[in-house]
């Protein structure tokens, strides 16, 4: 992994302060903690996401770094200033909300004024700043209208010119996209990203949604019942993940069951009941002791015919079940051992003849390469 | 084409079990508008006309007590009398036109007191927990279940200078006199306001029930104070709630009878108590009748310009 430090601060920790510090924590509703003693730590200029399922803590973390929500024990340092107890109005800080919370008795214009008016800035400068952010986010033709008279692709803009428009230092915004269609939010992403590359702020985003996390961020942090399982860039995370909740959150993954055989300094290989498993770089693992092995569906290569020589990383099965989906196909792979192995595989050519196709009940055999299976911790 | 004809009396046969249908739902959509109309016309519009007509009648020694409005001479000619004395009379006497500025002075006050005080309840009921709102609420609707008489005779009991109140003062040697408080303006506030705070707080616990609390955090963090947001956010929205509530409060306190004769006593002059004054004691039924018209202009007022703001506002939105 080389990469020069500016673009990821986070591998300097010498040269580079945290720009948000989180240390221990914690903040529980009646007996149910929501977030359990989390720390971390956000780098200016990053689009950080908080991903999860629903009541993992991502939003109640969210809301304690806006000031919404007060945390029961740590610390909260933004820039140098804990803001653990600091109320929501004087923080430095602007969170675009998932219902938008546009206030609904005021224009486009004044919604995005109103946070610009409470710094007590002079009309003229409110006008400029106003006129500059509906022209980042496209909509000057709509600064007289009402909140519900807008689209919600509009009503979005406006909720992130809202937020942007008193150039916080850190911007939180819990669920962005979820109230677009699926075709606009795919859109959205591309420009929200765009638009924090632009002004230079630091994101931290909420969000169950996998893909728009990867899309997003420059790390992630994948979160269950209020701790943080992995941090790591999109590609560590879905590459290496080490746990299996993260493999399977992120992506799809087989799991295997196994023990391990050799350790190697630059190898490990895995004995599993339907075969050997390599894996081309070390791990620590202790030796004879049982592990999950997980590989992603399309790091497996699926074919008729049988493989030139036996070896490891290769298995047979029949073929259970098949989905189309155009681009590619998922194939369902019965093994002799009665578990089932997704498969998916691109769709390179037109299938015009039958011949060559995989299809029901036909005998394939499945291999992939020394560097695809994942080991996980747990 | 030629499949067309084919179908043609095919379609016609499915619109017309159609259109059968169609005309029993609009049947039954007439009859439901039908009703409240039939009930308004007969039972307010109707009386309207009958009140109106007796202002226009004059005092007559007779059963009922007025001039008819349409007579017969012998040649068989018909006239219609309209007489506009008693308005003119309420107009020319000032004791009906203090009366009926008493009465909007009252009125406006006691919707001013129940708005300062049912405001907070209303937004305190709607932030409360979601064990305790079910209480709360219960606990606003709960003095309905007693008379509103007897609620109002309890009030005197409270309020008599040997009532309840002036007792407990005097016994914890806060006074040693007892305070005048019944059969004053006071204990006329005291009573109206107590008697409408719940058609004050209901309209505004349904308005602010629908507020998204997240309007006051989005607020909080674009650095508005609590104070600031208040005047900002939530009180303008809560308008709507503010014009429904004091209307429910205003309009019958304006024509109230009960609270201003049993707790004003004869020191309180409110227009419902001269009009009843005028009906049964002084059997003056057209004057009686005018008052009572005169007073239902003062409050249609108020209605009209508001559905004309909510008019115009639905409009800018």
């Amino acid at each position: 992994m080389e990469s020069s430090n500016t673009d990821m601060p986070w591998l300097d920790r010498d040269n580079n302060k945290p720009f948000v510090e989180i240390r221990g924590l914690t903040k529980k509703f009646g007996d149910v903690t929501a977030v359990d003693n989390v720390d971390l730590e956000i780098y200016r200029g990053e689009l950080f996401c908080l991903l999860g399922g629903s009541g993992c803590g991502k939003s109640t973390l969210l809301r304690m770094l806006a000031g919404f929500e007060f945390p029961e024990s740590g610390s909260i340092i933004i820039e140098g200033t804990d803001m653990s107890s600091v109320p929501a109005y004087e923080r430095p800080t602007n969170m675009m909300f998932q219902s938008y919370a546009l206030f609904p008795h005021m224009s486009v214009e004044k919604n995005i004024a109103f946070g610009l008016q409470q710094d007590g800035m002079n009309k003229s400068e409110i006008a400029d700043r106003v006129h500059e952010i509906l022209k980042l986010v496209e909509l000057q033709d709509f600064k007289k209208r009402k909140p519900q008279q807008l689209s919600g692709g509009q009503r979005q803009r406006v909720a992130l010119a809202r937020s942007l428009v008193k150039e916080p230092k850190l911007l939180l915004l819990d669920e962005p996209l979820a109230a677009l269609d699926k075709k606009l939010r795919k859109q959205t992403q591309f420009e929200l990203a765009n638009i924090q590359e632009q002004v230079g702020v630091t994101f931290i985003v909420v969000t169950h949604d996998q893909e728009e996390a990867m899309t997003l961020s420059t790390r992630m942090a994948v979160m269950d019942a209020g701790r943080f399982k992995q941090i790591g860039t999109p590609t560590e995370i879905y590459e290496f993940p080490e746990s299996r909740m993260v493999a399977d959150f992120i992506g799809s993954a087989n799991f295997i069951e196994g023990r391990v055989k050799e350790d190697g300094a630059d190898h490990v290989l895995v004995e599993t009941d339907m075969g050997e498993v390599y894996i081309d770089h070390g791990h620590a693992v202790v030796s004879g002791s049982k592990i999950w092995v997980a590989i992603r569906p399309e790091k497996i290569s699926i074919s008729k015919t049988p493989p030139a020589k036996a070896g490891p990383n290769q298995i047979q099965g029949i073929v259970d079940d098949i989905g189309y989906l155009g681009d590619t196909s998922i194939y369902k792979v019965l093994l002799e051992n009665g578990q089932i192995v997704d498969v998916t595989s691109p769709n390179h050519i037109r299938p015009i003849s039958r011949k060559h196709a995989i299809t029901w009940e036909d005998k394939v055999y499945l291999n992939w390469a020394p560097s695809s299976a994942m080991l996980l911790n747990s | 084409m030629t499949s067309v004809p084919d179908n043609m009396p095919n379609d016609k046969q499915v619109s017309i079990g159609k259109r059968l249908s169609r005309m029993a739902q609009s049947n039954w959509r007439a009859i439901i508008v039908f009703i409240p109309y039939v009930w308004l016309l007969l039972f307010f519009l109707l009386p309207f006309f009958i009140v109106a007509k007796i202002s226009l009648a004059e005092l007559q020694i007779s059963s009922p007590p007025f001039s008819d409005m349409i007579e017969w001479t012998d040649s068989g000619i018909m006239t219609i009398r309209l007489v506009f004395d008693n308005y003119l009379y309420i107009i020319s006497d000032n004791l009906y036109f203090d009366t009926y500025v008493n009465s909007l002075k009252i009125s406006v006050t006691s919707t001013i007191l129940c708005l300062l005080f049912g405001y907070p309840i209303a937004y305190g009921i709607v932030r409360s927990g979601p064990t305790v709102k079910p209480l709360l609420l219960f606990a606003i609707i709960l003095p309905f279940w007693t008379s509103f008489l007897l609620r109002v005779y309890a009030w005197m009991g409270l309020l008599s200078d040997q009532g309840t109140i002036n007792n407990l003062l005097i016994r914890l040697g806060i006074i040693d006199d007892p305070i005048r408080m019944l059969y004053t303006e006071f204990a006329v506030y005291v009573g109206i306001v107590y008697t409408y705070m719940p058609f004050m707080i209901l309209p505004l616990y349904a308005n602010m029930e629908k507020l998204d609390i997240s309007l006051n955090e989005a607020a909080a963090d674009l650095g508005s104070r609590p104070t600031n947001t208040f005047f900002k956010v939530t009180l303008p929205l809560t308008i709507p709630g503010i014009i429904a509530g004091s209307l429910l409060v205003f309009i019958p306190a304006t024509g109230e009878y009960v609270i201003p004769d049993l707790l004003g006593g004869g020191n309180v002059q409110m227009i419902g108590r001269v009009l009843y004054n005028e009906f049964a004691r002084n059997t003056d039924w057209p004057v009686a009748a005018s008052v009572a018209i005169v007073l239902l202009f003062l409050l249609v007022l108020p209605i009209i310009v508001f559905q004309y703001y909510q008019g115009k506002a639905s409009e800018r939105s």
